[in-house]
């Protein structure tokens, strides 16, 4: 009983806080001066919503059944180009295809909506649609992989999902497919986020937090029904999972498939965020980096998944872009040039794998009645002192 | 069917092992190995280390494939097997034509549970990360009228309410409720033997399979699972078969006795007359070779 009192406060406190981060990020779209401060934060929040849907669609693979796989790059891009693919408007398809006579899709889901439902409306639900196109896309293929690639166990598991989105990815370059894939140029003109506004009433920053919001609650659910248990007993010992009844490949296939839509979301996301999509920056770097953030915030933690996502982005994309610029408050110092932000992430990332092997989490998950405690006990203590 | 003596006419058959032979290569680990359990008894098979014991359950259970042989379970054939191939040059054992006609069965463990055997390990398998009431619990997974979405979306809010409240009922007849927010893994040895019986009883088995249940225990435990297991077997109508070390056990809650040696059987029948059989004596204790 104790303990579903807790729950219910964390959940409050959790909606709580959601509402307060929608209405600032409501703010900072469209009250809030846009300064340079402003400019930084908006790319970093919007990139670490896209990049916590992914993570956490690993974390449900990889920590959560099991399973070392290492394709959510390719699944991403999967993602990104049905995306893109289906909501070119139309006009704009010969532009876009020029070296491949305009292409073979000829229709564009947002604005066939937009003749419906009128300019947001139409925006909104189309790339909507199309998100979930690009999710059942990456789900379809995985399907398809999954079949010879779940029989493997381990490390040949992680290299043949590598080499399969490695596969993907140079499919995808081919000009055979040039008309509906470009070949290796680039898609653009689709819906981004900057689309996502009612007249002046913009809603690009909140718009993936609302995606990734969704996604991590429906992973958080599975992950706590019965499947998500049936999971967990396969990664913690697969021969006494199977002499339980559970049916491990019909098990594994579906953690794969439902990773994979959820990859492929995130890669739509990405798509929409990067307003141009190519398949070159697809490459098993990024399945790294993916892996990456998953192990600094904890391999089992989905709240750690998050959290790493947020730390991540900023510190490459922000926070230690100072080491790149030459100069540090002012002064000039020689060995701050480019690529020095690297050596030092770089330093950073070892000391964490060193010392906090376990991540940020470890395998828990993020309680505020926990942290509430833990800091009421910091202060008692405090008391007692003085 | 030649069913052993003393075995009682009026009773069922609820597992049959027909000449099964489990072949590694060049090792005959089984060889021919028949055994009939009848439905509510409690069967042991001993024999020393190396036996085959262990592969013999394994062929049971859908871990390995047998080379030849057939299982069947209440009538129904489980397991059907004939070498084939380059097994079949190899083959040392023997009936190797008599199921050459017959359509090779080769389930997975998880189609074997599902059809109501249940089955414990040698060397203690619970999930390590989880308590004691999440083991349990997912036991349960496999009968759970559900599917992913409506269980994700909280569709079967009922049905995972009834497998909660089944749970919490096998735990409290298992004296394992004061347990039931631990890890599973933190349990004392004897407790964790009980608790990897009781996960095997909640996916509601007709016939379970205990492999080694008292190795490591003390003479007290080892008399305390004695109990144990005669009380599981009336209350949930169960047959048994064990496999174990501890003759003291074996002898005092078997009804009847196989013993098998180097794979092959080298004898059967109630324990009395195992205890007086010349040949398990020598298999136990070695033979004094003649000069």
């Amino acid at each position: 009983m104790l303990n579903e009192k807790k729950n219910k406060t964390n959940l409050y406190i959790a909606l709580g806080l959601l509402v307060i981060l929608y209405v600032f990020l409501i703010l900072l779209d469209n009250v809030l001066p846009q300064n340079n401060f402003v400019l930084m934060l908006v790319p970093v929040l919007k990139k670490s919503a896209i990049y916590s849907v992914v993570c956490v669609s690993m974390n449900l693979l990889n920590g959560f059944t099991g399973l070392f796989s290492l394709g959510q790059a390719g699944f991403m891009m999967l993602g990104g180009y049905a995306y893109a693919i289906f909501s070119i408007p139309h006009e704009q398809h010969a532009a876009v295809y020029q070296y491949f006579d305009g292409g073979a899709i000829q229709f564009s889901i947002p604005e066939a909506l937009q003749n419906v439902l009128g300019d947001f409306g139409g925006a909104f639900v189309g790339s909507i649609i199309c998100i979930i196109i690009g999710g059942l896309v990456a789900a379809g293929v995985a399907a398809l992989i999954g079949i010879p690639v779940l029989r493997l166990k381990s490390d040949y598991l992680a290299i043949a999902t590598l080499g399969f989105a490695e596969i993907l990815r140079a499919v995808f370059q081919w000009d055979g497919l040039g008309r509906v894939t470009n070949g290796s140029n680039l898609l653009r003109k689709y819906t981004s986020f900057s689309a996502m506004k009612i007249g002046n009433f913009k809603i690009g920053t909140l718009f993936p937090f609302l995606i990734a919001t969704i996604c991590v609650i429906i992973i958080v659910l599975l992950i706590n029904s019965s499947y998500g248990r049936a999971f967990k007993a396969i990664r913690d010992d697969e021969i006494a999972a199977e002499a339980m009844g559970i049916n491990l490949f019909k098990h594994k296939m579906l953690a794969f498939v439902i990773s994979s839509f959820f990859s492929g979301v995130g890669g739509a996301l990405l798509a929409m965020y990067q307003t141009t999509i190519q398949a070159a920056p697809f490459k098993s770097a990024m399945t790294y980096e993916i892996l990456l953030i998953v192990v600094i915030g904890g391999i089992g933690s989905i709240s750690g998944s998050c959290i790493a996502a947020f730390l991540y982005i900023a510190c490459n994309e922000w926070w230690l872009r100072f080491l790149d610029s030459g100069q540090f408050f002012g002064l000039s110092v020689p060995f701050f040039r480019d690529g020095f932000r690297k050596v030092v992430f770089s330093i950073v990332i070892m000391v964490i794998v060193l010392f906090f092997s376990r991540g940020i989490m470890g395998d828990k998950e993020l309680s505020f009645t926990g942290l509430i405690n833990k800091i009421k006990a910091r202060k008692e203590k405090k008391g007692e002192v003085a | 069917m030649n069913l052993p003596e003393g075995f009682p006419k009026d009773k069922k058959c609820t597992l049959a092992i027909e000449n099964v032979t489990m072949q590694f290569g060049g090792v005959v680990a089984v060889n021919n190995l028949t055994m009939h359990i009848p439905e509510g008894a409690i069967v042991a098979l001993i024999g020393p280390n190396g036996a085959g014991k262990t592969t013999a359950f394994n062929c049971i259970t859908g871990v390995y494939q047998p080379t030849n042989g057939k299982v069947s379970f209440y009538d129904d054939t489980i397991v059907c097997a004939h070498p084939t191939g380059k097994a079949a040059k190899n083959y040392k054992g023997w009936n190797a034509d008599l199921y050459k006609d017959e359509k090779e069965i080769n389930p997975t463990p998880d189609q074997i549970t599902k059809l109501g055997i249940a089955r414990t390990f040698q060397n203690i398998r619970l999930w390590k990360s989880m308590t004691v009431f999440d083991n349990v619990l997912i036991a349960k997974h496999m009968r759970a009228k559900q599917n992913v979405f409506s269980a994700t979306f909280r569709g079967n809010a009922k049905e995972e309410k009834r497998m909660r409240e089944e749970t919490m009922a096998l735990l409290k007849e298992q004296g394992l409720d004061k347990y039931k927010d631990e890890l599973a893994t933190s349990l004392p040895y004897g407790l964790q033997r009980r608790l990897e019986i009781a996960r095997a009883l909640a996916t509601d088995p007709k016939l379970l399979l205990l492999d080694e249940p008292a190795a490591g225990m003390n003479p007290q435990e080892t008399q305390e699972l004695a109990e144990f297991i005669k009380q599981i077997r009336e209350k949930y109508n169960l047959t048994i078969l064990l496999i174990e070390h501890h003759m003291d056990l074996v002898m005092g809650i078997a009804d009847y006795i196989y013993v098998i040696d180097f794979g092959s059987e080298i004898a059967q029948g109630v324990p009395a007359e195992i205890q007086s059989n010349q040949k398990v004596i020598d298999a136990y204790l070695g033979v004094a070779e003649d000069d």
